[in-house]
Order: C-alpha cells, then structure tokens, then sequence
C-alpha cells in the first residue's frame, strides 16, 4: 500500500487527536493492567509450565477442529440446545434473527462478545425492531455514546469517570447529577437489572467451549453474564469456532491464566461455567409469586458458531497461530504505542492491540489490518506475555509483507530502485518501507560520501524534500555517518590479543548501525572484549535482515540471513564466539532465522552468538579480570534502560549484573519500549507517537533520583530515542566500560 | 484432621483476607446463630444439602421473583472451595441457588471445611464429571466488581459483598 504525504498527514492528525483526548486514561489504564499482570503472574508456582500446557492445549484442539465441531454438536443437542454453524456475519446474523423472531422478541440483553461486535449482530437485530441492550457496563456506557470498543476486554478504557458522568447526565437527567463511579455504577445496575428482567432472550459469547461437556466458560467480573444467560428463557451464545477445546480438564490452564494475563486479576469474580440449557429455574417477573424451585421451565439454548474466515486462517501458516488467541488483551496491555493511542488507532473494525491485525486479516480481510498494522514495531514485549505463547510480531510481519505485495507493479522511479536492491517481488510497497527496509545501502552510501552526506542530510530542502517523499519527519535528527568504519578501523588497526594468547576468540558482529554510524560503540566494544583476554575478530558481515524485516520484506530479510550465516559459519566451525552488539540484531539470530535457516543451521548459530554484556559476564564468571575494565569506582552513576528485544530474550539481566559486579550504581527504568523502535520514530506519521512514548521513559531519568545520571541504553533507537527526549548525551554499557572511556 | 487439610483452610482463608471477604467458621451446632450475626434481613436461601445442617426457620427458603427481588441476603451452598484462590464453587439447581446467589447485595455461601481443594486443577478435575452429566457451577471468587465507571466499585450486577460461612468437619472426620 503506497502511503502518499496526504495520507500520512490524515494519520498522523488522527494519532495526535487521540493522545489529546484518550491517551491520558489509556495510558493510566493500561500501565496499571500491564503492572497488574506482572505482579499476578509471579504468585503462580510455574508460569512458563502453565503457558506451554495452555499452548498445547490450543495447538490440538486447533488441529483437531472439524472432528471436535462434531463431538460439541452431538453433545450439545443431546443436552438439549441447538447448535449452528455459520459461514460468515450475515450467515449467523439470520439465524439469529430468526430466534428473536419466532420468540416474538421485544428485547434481546446480551453480556460483553467481541464475536457479536464481529457479527454486528445488534445492527442486524435492531433493523428487525429487537431492542438490544448491552449490559456489560463499559459495552453499556460505550452503546449510550455510540462509539466502539477501545480495548479487548475493558472497551470503555479511554473514558473517564468524568467524561462518562457528563455523558448519563446529559443522556438521562438524573433528578440528582451523577458523580462519582460508585454513582454511576448503581445507577447503571439499576436501569440495567430492570431491562434484563424483562428481556425475552439472554446473549453471550463463551471465553471456551467444551466438546466433551458442551459446557461454555464464561470470565466476568459484574456478574452481567450470569443475569443475561440465566434469567430469561432463551439462550443464545455466539462464539468462534476456534473456542473449543476436547474437554472440561483442559480449562484449568486458561482460567489460572487469563485474568493474570489481562487486567491483572488472579482471577475474575465469576468464571461461569455453564452446560445449557441450565438446571436453574427462569427468574420470571411476570409471575413474581410463584417460588422458583415450584417452576418448570422449558429453557431453550442456541450455540451459534462461528466461521467467518477462521477455517480458512486454520489453513493459514502464519495465520493459524491466531486462533489460539485467547484475546485475553495482554499483547494490548505491555504494547508501548498502545498504552499512548489504545484501540482507536491500534485496531480495526472490531479487534484491537498486538493480535488485531492477525484477527482483522482473517475475518474482515487485510484491508482491515493494513490501517493500523504498521503500529506494531516489532518490539516483542508481547510475546512473553501472551499466555498462549503466540508470536505476534510474526504474524504481524507477515501481513505487513502481503499487504506490500498487494496492488499494481511499476511505480517506483528508476533512480529510487537502484537505491533500494531488495529481493522484493513488490507490488505497491510503499517508498517509505523501501527506503528504511534498504537502509544497509543507505549507510554505505551515507558512509562513503561522508562528511557530504551528513552536511546534505542537514539542509533545510533536503529534509523537506525526506519529508515529503519518503515521510522522514523533520524534527528527528538524522544519524551522522562515519567515513572510517568499524570493519576498516579494526583492519588497519589489527587485534591487540593474538590468538596464542587469548582465552577464547570471539568474532565481533559489526551491525549496520555500530559499523557506519557509531563505531564509537564497536571500538569500546573491541577493547572491552580485549582487556578480557579475547582475540578478536570484525569480518565484513553484512545486516542481519532486522531492517527489511521490520517493513514486511520478508523475501529481502530471508536472502541477508542466509548471507550473514554463510559468513558467520566459518567462525562458528572454528569454535569462535559470536558476539552482538544491537539486540534487535540478536533477537534476528536467536528467533526470526528459525524461519530462514535450516534448523540445524540456526541452531548453531543461536547457540554460538551472545550479546556483549551477556558475553563479558561470562568471561567475568569463568575468571577473567573485572579490574582491567572501568569500574563504579571511578566510573559515572548509571541511568540504564535495557532494550525491548533484549528483555524478551531475557539477557538484559547480564547487564544489570555486570554493572552490580563491577560497583556500579545504577537506577533501571521499567518502561516496555522506547517508542523510537528502528525506522518508526522517523516517520512522519508516527513522530508524536513515538515522542509520547519516549515521554514515559523521560519521566523516569528525569526524576529526582536519575536526573543526573549517565543515561545508558543497550539499542541504537533506545539511544537515539533517549538524546531526543532528554537532551542528553546517551551510550551504550559497553561504552560505560571500556578501559578508556571517559563517559560521564 | 490431616495436617494438609489444615494447610488447606489456611490457604483458603489467607486467600479471601486477601480479597478482603469475611469469613466465619463455626460448627453446625452453632450455625443458625453465626447466621444470625452474618446476614441483614428480609433473608432468602435454598436448602442446604448437608446431613448436619439446614436453614433456620427465618430465612425464606422458597423465594419467588419477589422476595428475590426485596431480599438482602441470600444464603445457599457452595458444593466446595478452591483455597489458592479463595473461590467458592456455587452449583446451578433446580431451587435455582445460582440466581439466588446473585441478586442481593449480600452473599453468604456456606461449605463444609472436607469440601475445600488445594488448586485450580483439582477443582476442575472436580467439575469434570458434574459437567459432563449436565450440570453447571460458577466459581466466584469474592464480590462482584467493575471498573468500568473509571473506578473500581463493588457491586455491579451481583453482590457487593460475600461472607463465606465455613462449617467446622465433625464426626468422623475429625
Ligand atoms: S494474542 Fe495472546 S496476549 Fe494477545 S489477546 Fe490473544 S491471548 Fe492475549
């Protein structure tokens, strides 16, 4: 998809609009979400475990869909319900009509479904007269004001109490202007407990269902769910057919997991666990005399499942992963850009956060994901916490490069291609994604030409022309590339350890950025690996696929991965280490070439690669001498933010322990990203984006307790992202600990 | 009692201080008067379905839409507790505890001591059964609750507070 100045201009003014008005109660919202789950999970004995058994549960039950379909059918019309599948949203939409209709339904009260929202069964129902209630509190505030859920499981979050207090006062005229939320709450119990006891029929979704039982779970807090499926006579429960699992013991792991994972919460009020129609007796208010147990009711249950793409996405490689989605809104919860915008900029016509685009692609179609699938940055906190251990990032990627693919050849200007050598077969890929997906050709370019190229990148009509050609905002500061790089540098230069001498012989992974913009960082580095008596070696390796990769390029990330394996095998089979310096860059080798190499290929090249800090640990732990580098002694006080990638990866703690090892003092931020995230701070779209994210970082190391510190960050962007908000100089650890370094 | 059993209720009883939710533990001989100091009248109920204990004379055991309706106590079963979680498991019946459960403002589950699990996996293992002959529960785990107002307020669609009545194991069991 081509993204012309005009369009991006459109999206960066919308963005903006959001942080004005939402941003504020998404962002204190989420954050407390995202802190609550981390606390929550710690409490459970094995985390991971619990994780890898939901997976497995997920990934069976996936694989065996058609025959469980089956199994739930029979189960469920021997319990006495219904059950039917539908096609697609207007397939099921008439077979509910068709209830309400032969119920004569006046009214139909329905708990919180994202599926019905995907169905806009509430449209459909009205159109025929039904009156719709949602009594989900926030889906009722949301139905009051008109507008569309901003988050998976809390869809009023961008609303204040204030905000939502104008809205009842105005809407109803309360003889007492409502106020505070416990106001508010009782106020909207009360209007809703006397619609629901009137409702002709109860709608739900089902967070599972079991084939074995033909039980639904259902996970509340207010208890809504329990009123709407059990009061009226009529049940009708709308969910996807990926909800199934094989049987009742499979739920354990999900109902220890999903609260922790989403709003923090150990667990819900109410896991309703429901096997319709219910022995409970009808709570009937026109016959408000006649006791309960004295009733013999005929309940009537429909299960409605729900196709609408998800065979299709089960066919799907990269896609499939997505149905194990339990939307459980953690990917939400822990994602930098969408703690600043939430779901009205990061989602599409139903689905929100980190896993949207992967819903939105298969049910509405990529023309849904492609509006906002360029938020994801590729940052990774997700994926640790999704309590089915899906990579999102992946699938992300994946529809970014299909969406890249899509439309007509031809457009590109002779000139433009020869900057950007890529292996994309590319339909409309957007310049814009070239350009950064290319940016080792820019570097050497920028390099060779150097100082040139930076005084160019400098001027006035140059920026503006960046700006309106390939969106590159004006307000960032370019990098400054080197004449001299890393490569050249050490070449002329020559290892200071030989090998006869050395403890271990490493090879120094020389990233675009350390290579031509901050060789700085790799000479430290060098030095650093050498006062720990390693024989160090800079091959002319090239970008790792990090790049391409991060616009959607995947057939270009795949070609370089295949390139930096093939000069890396050599050194791994002469038993030297790999050590990385960018952690974006590791995270290539340690997880996304599991996609590009042979296995066992990959696994070598996991195996053998370490980042820096990790890698000076060890050398540290099996005796090397920590004296011969610079210490807390005579070293600065360390305001120190670990990498997004590198904290997934789960090596940010060497750093940490080097720096403790060695005296350092230091105060640690515990924000998820730095917002600049590669290429994304640059773009003109997303520069307030990224700033307000940033904003959450400098809060932190403008406090009191950090204000003057030596500002510290393991990324490129993480550095970069920090002398932009701070204005502050920022380095890198390996900076901090080079015998020569006079960082302060 | 075993020592685990004990470990058990001290779990569980840890796990509801936590949540904030009252809990009484008496004997069946001094039920109806713990009752009597727990609730706030008009007070319904479904029978209890235990040998050594049943509902007092006073708590209306049949209610109707109505009473329901007009109660502000409710006081039914829970078939067993969950200690890790301070869970109650209240069963769908036919007396209609489960809606029963859920309208008034106050809530009290009673459950015997023998009937508390460790874990989240022994109480569906549990449920397992019950299920699939049929029948349905809710695990409820402390009062209802939302934050969708832009604050946490107790006390939504169901009960703003819930205060478990733990019966002492006699007999045999002790
Ligand atoms: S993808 Fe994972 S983290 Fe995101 S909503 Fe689904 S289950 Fe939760």
């Amino acid at each position: 998809m081509n993204t012309s100045g005009g369009t991006r201009e459109r999206k960066s003014d919308h963005i903006r609009y959001l942080l004005e008005t939402e941003g504020d109660a998404i962002e204190a919202n989420t954050l407390g979400f995202n802190e609550g789950r981390y606390e929550s999970v710690a409490d459970l004995e094995d985390y991971e475990a619990l994780k890898s058994e939901a997976r497995a549960i997920k990934e069976d039950a996936i694989e065996r869909l058609p025959e469980l379909i089956d199994e739930l059918t029979e189960t469920v019309e021997a319990n006495g319900g219904t059950v039917y599948l539908a096609d697609d949203a207007a397939d099921a939409n008439r077979y509910i009509r068709e209830i309400a209709d032969e119920n004569d339904a006046e009214r139909l009260v329905k708990s919180k479904s994202m599926t019905s929202e995907e169905l806009e069964v509430n449209e459909a129902l009205e159109a025929d007269g039904v009156d719709v209630v949602e009594t989900d509190l926030g889906e009722w505030v949301l139905q009051v004001a008109d507008e569309a859920p901003s988050h998976l499981v809390a869809p009023a979050i961008h609303k204040s109490e204030d905000e939502i207090a104008r809205l009842f006062n105005e809407q109803f005229e309360p003889d007492e202007p409502l106020e505070t939320a416990e106001e508010l709450t009782t106020f909207a119990r009360d209007r809703l407990g006397e619609l629901i006891v009137d409702a002709d029929i109860g709608m739900t979704g089902a967070n599972v269902i079991t084939a074995d039982s033909g039980s639904l779970m259902l996970v509340t807090s207010e208890g809504n769910a329990r009123k709407t499926a059990v009061v009226p006579d009529t049940h009708v429960a709308v969910a996807g057919v990926e909800k199934i699992v094989p049987s009742v013991e499979d739920l354990a792991p999900f109902i220890e997991l999903i609260g922790r994972s989403g709003t923090g919460q150990d667990i819900t009020s109410y896991v309703s666990l429901l096997t319709p129609p219910v022995d409970s007796p009808v709570v009937d208010f026109d016959e408000s005399d006649v006791a309960l147990a004295d009733r013999d009711d005929d309940r009537e249950f429909h299960l409605v499942l729900i196709d609408n793409g998800r065979m299709a996405m089960r066919e799907d490689d990269h896609l499939r992963e997505t149905l194990y989605c339990i939307r459980c809104s953690a990917c939400a919860n822990t994602c930098g850009n969408f703690q600043s915008v939430g779901g009205h900029a990061f989602g599409g016509e139903t689905y929100t956060g980190g896993i949207a685009t992967g819903w939105e692609a298969g049910v509405h179609g990529q023309e849904s994901a492609a509006a906002f699938n360029d938020l994801c940055t590729g940052c990774s906190r997700c994926v640790e916490a999704c309590p089915v251990e899906i990579d999102i990032p992946w699938i992300n990627t994946v529809v970014r490069d299909r969406i890249n693919r899509e439309g007509d050849d031809g457009r590109f200007e002779f000139v433009y291609d020869e900057l950007v050598p890529d292996e994309e077969d590319t339909g409309s890929i957007d310049p814009q994604k070239r350009l950064f997906g290319n940016y080792e050709t820019l570097a050497k370019l920028g390099s060779a030409t150097a100082p040139v190229s930076n005084w160019l990148a400098d001027l006035g009509p140059v920026r503006s022309v960046l700006e309106r050609t390939v969106g590159i905002d004006r307000r960032r500061s370019l990098p400054a590339f080197e004449r001299e790089t890393l490569v050249d540098w050490f070449e002329s230069r020559g290892p200071r350890v030989s090998a006869a001498d050395a403890e271990r012989e490493a090879v120094l992974y020389p990233d675009t950025y350390t290579n031509y913009i901050d060789v700085d960082r790799g000479k430290a580095a060098v030095r650093v690996l050498e006062a720990m008596d390693v024989h160090v070696r800079v091959p002319a390796v090239g970008e790792s696929g990090r790049a391409p990769l991060s616009q959607g390029m995947i057939a270009t990330a795949d070609t370089k991965a295949s390139r930096v394996y093939a000069g890396l095998a050599e050194h791994l089979d002469a038993g030297r280490d790999v050590v990385v310096i960018e952690p974006s860059d590791l995270a290539m080798f340690h997880s996304e070439y599991e996609k590009f190499l042979p296995e066992t290929s990959f696994e070598r090249l996991r195996d053998g690669s370490y980042e820096i800090l990790e890698y000076v640990y060890g050398c540290l732990e099996n005796g090397a001498n920590g004296a011969r580098l610079r210490t807390g002694d005579g070293g600065p006080d360390v305001a120190y933010h670990s990498h997004c990638q590198q904290r997934t990866l789960g090596v940010d703690r060497y750093t940490r322990a080097v720096f403790e090892t060695l005296d350092y003092d230091v105060v640690e931020s515990d924000v998820e990203c730095c917002g600049m995230a590669g290429s994304f701070g640059y773009k003109q779209e997303y520069y307030e984006l990224s700033m307000d994210v940033g904003d959450r970082l400098a809060e932190q190391f403008t406090a009191p307790e950090a204000q003057n510190r030596l500002v510290v960050a393991s990324g490129t962007s993480c550095e970069d992202q920090l002398e932009d908000v701070l204005d502050r100089d920022a380095a890198h650890p390996v900076e901090v600990l080079d015998p020569r370094s006079r960082l302060h | 009692m075993s020592a685990e059993s004990g470990s058990i209720r001290n779990r569980f009883e840890e796990a509801l201080a936590d949540l904030d939710v009252a809990l009484t533990r008496t004997t069946p001989a001094a039920f109806e008067s713990t009752l009597q100091e727990v609730v706030t009248e008009p007070v319904v109920g479904t029978p209890l379905p235990f040998e050594d204990v049943s509902l007092p004379e006073w708590v209306d055991d049949e209610p109707t839409p109505a009473t329901l309706e007009a109660a502000m106590t409710s006081v039914t079963a829970a078939s067993f507790g969950i200690a890790d979680y301070g869970s109650v498991v209240l069963p769908s019946t036919s007396e209609g505890s489960e809606p029963v459960s859920l309208f008034p403002e106050l809530h009290v589950p009673v459950l015997h001591e023998r009937d508390l699990v460790a874990d989240m996996p022994t109480a569906i293992e549990r449920l397992g059964p019950e299920l699939r002959d049929g029948g349905s529960a809710i695990v409820a785990t402390g009062p209802s609750a939302t934050a969708d107002m832009g604050a946490l307020v107790e006390g939504a669609h169901g009960p703003n507070a819930v205060h478990v009545v733990l019966l002492e194991t006699g007999g045999d069991d002790e």
